[in-house]
């Protein structure tokens, strides 16, 4: 690996760059995040902000992009209507912590027992909630907003084919704003719901009451966000080492997330994570270093503070339009073709994982509900344990554990003849369940005058065997 | 005598490989050499539709399977290369870099509005890469 020196100077011109049109990319979603959880502008510009620069010193994969993300926003909501936004800051801060400890215990290790058909669940839910979350914006705002809408949709799905240089959302929008200030059509605008940010972000206390009570408020919510992020950055990671081919420091990014997030809660900034399209665009526009994460944070802000005038005038259906394209473009649709290709179980548990996120609103619990149940499936799967007799020598094929000597102890419920051997040779015992089901049997054949030879245990099974009985 | 292929799993990819190989079989000395570009812009669907990283090498080595094994069968020598980038980019850069003789690519067969929306990776290659191209259907 580089040295965090190479990390950050080993790429300067195209990290610049790449930073700089990753700044551009980061705009228009950071606005959609901060009307999704209902804050104001501000909240989100400034997460993305401080998350960016932060992560781009203390993550542990250069070329990363994290900042304030549609997951997030998404877990936020019910905060930010039933408690305010000084709730929402101190979560976010606690949020940060969690995560740091998290990072510190190794938590990036236990990625591996995710399996995909529940990361596939996930992005598949979140592309449809950022999806139903831009509907407001559209239904019963009048003819014109749907006009805008798609065309907003066409620009940013045919520029790329001409022109690739700047991100096509932010084309999209600089058209599509252009035409509504000139042709003066009344849109529902970003300034009509919040404010711009004039000002860098200010460090303070979130208002609330430092007690139990507060803590049972914000910890539900920290926890679920602190999953969410963990699994957003972390698979975000993953797609990185891959198009990159070098290796990251996944505890080091979850660390790092938590950091950033605990800063950025004093800042008043919402929690952010990482973003897989914008870090995506980062490695697409050469970006590979910690400079081109640096510098997408900070051009984000030089801009929002020069042009934080321009921005309020930009149209909420045009804004909608693209993030119609980032829901199409999170949600994953070789998910049909994984349906019809992937075992029984495996595609169950992404359907129940998008359902249960759609039905609680709820990322984490999905996550959590859909890796319980893959689980769940996968020692069902491997607990087949058969056994065949042959002349008086059982054989018995697959693993003893919990969850197969009820199956194991069946098998030899009518033994015929006065001396048997029972060949584990294919098997391997696992616990002491295994060992006690093997002793539960010997001793009642014993008693019904059989003699029970066992043969054929590996040195582990046999170990464990004689250490047990 | 250098005949370059890129194949991306597709049939149309295949068949362009099929003839590359008839076309080696008929220049002694020629080596085919097989091009994998995976598509940075594919990168994260592919990732999360593999189990880990490990599987996701197997599925891409998997689609320039049929290639080599038909390689074999005819006596080809092949060299295998796998890029990763966008693929029209990273096929262009790798033929002009590496004097390739002869590039045979396959067209997905895309009617004038998908190629427009899509963009076709043959088109672009065909008018940037310095050797002669054959496009198979």
């Amino acid at each position: 690996m580089h040295t965090y020196k190479q990390q950050w100077f080993g790429n300067i011109r195209a990290d610049i760059l790449a930073g700089i049109v990753v700044g551009l990319a980061l705009i228009p979603e950071a606005l959609a995040f901060a009307f999704i959880v209902g804050v104001d502008p501000r909240v989100a510009l400034y997460a993305s902000f401080t998350i960016a620069v932060i992560t781009s010193f203390v993550g542990g994969r250069p070329g990363l992009i994290s900042a304030a993300t549609g997951a997030m926003a998404l877990v936020l909501v019910n905060l930010m209507a039933d408690h305010g936004l000084q709730y929402v800051l101190a979560a976010t801060v606690l949020t940060g912590i969690i995560q740091l400890i998290l990072g510190a215990l190794g938590v990036a290790n236990l990625m591996r027992f995710i399996p995909n058909s529940v990361m596939l669940g996930f992005v598949n839910a979140l592309g449809i909630m950022i999806f139903m979350t831009q509907l407001p914006y559209l239904q019963g705002q009048g003819a014109m907003t749907y006009v805008f809408a798609i065309a907003t949709l066409v620009l940013v799905y045919a520029v790329p084919r001409f022109f690739t240089a700047i991100p096509a959302p932010l084309i999209a929008i600089v058209v599509m704003t252009g035409i509504a200030l000139m042709s003066g059509v009344s849109l529902q605008s970003i300034g009509d719901l919040g404010k711009m940010p004039s000002t860098l972000p200010t460090f303070f206390f979130p208002d609330i009451s430092l007690n139990l009570e507060t803590l049972k408020i914000i910890f539900p919510y920290s926890l679920a966000l602190s999953i969410v992020g963990l699994l957003e950055s972390l698979l975000t990671s993953q797609v990185l080492d891959d198009m990159t081919d070098t290796p990251s420091d996944k505890n080091t990014e979850a660390r790092g997330q938590g950091i950033a997030n605990a800063i950025t809660g004093f800042f008043g900034g919402m929690a952010g994570c990482a973003l897989i399209g914008q870090s995506v665009i980062n490695i697409k526009s050469g970006g590979r270093g910690r400079l081109s994460t640096f510098t997408a944070g900070v051009f984000l802000m030089f801009l929002i503070i020069v042009l934080g005038d321009i921005v309020v005038k930009i149209p909420m259906p045009v804004l909608a339009g693209v993030m119609i394209m980032v829901a199409a473009t999170t949600f994953n649709w070789g998910s049909f073709k994984f349906l019809k290709q992937a075992p029984k179980t495996e595609s169950l548990v992404m359907l129940i994982t998008v359902v249960i996120i759609l039905y609680t609103h709820n990322l984490a619990i999905g996550v959590v509900v859909g890796v319980i149940l893959s689980s769940l499936f996968f020692v069902s799967k491997i607990s087949r344990v058969t056994v065949t007799n042959d002349a008086g020598v059982y054989k018995v094929k697959g693993p003893l554990f919990f969850a197969s000597t009820t199956k194991f102890i069946q098998s030899f419920q009518d033994v015929k003849g006065k001396e048997i051997v029972i060949d584990f040779e294919d098997s391997q015992l696992w616990d002491e369940s295994s060992v006690g089901a093997i002793s539960k049997v010997k001793e009642k054949l014993e008693g019904d005058g059989v003699s029970v030879t066992i043969q054929g245990l590996s040195s582990s099974s046999k170990q464990l065997y004689e250490k047990l009985l | 005598m250098k005949i370059a292929v890129a194949i991306d799993g597709s049939q149309n990819a295949l068949r362009a490989a099929k003839h590359a190989i008839t076309l080696a079989q008929h220049f002694p000395e020629a080596q085919l050499e097989i091009i994998y570009v995976a598509d940075y812009n594919k990168a994260k669907d592919e990732r999360l539709l593999a189990q880990n990283e490990d599987s996701l090498l197997l599925k891409r080595k998997k689609k320039i399977e049929p290639v080599l094994e038909w390689a074999q069968q005819a006596g080809v020598k092949v060299k295998t290369t796998m890029l990763k980038g966008t693929p029209s980019l990273e096929i262009i850069k790798y033929v002009n870099a590496q004097a390739v003789d002869q590039l045979v690519i396959g067209s997905r067969g895309l009617n004038t509005l998908q190629e427009m929306v899509l963009g076709s990776v043959s088109h672009k290659v065909m008018k940037h890469v310095k050797c002669p191209v054959t496009v198979v259907k």
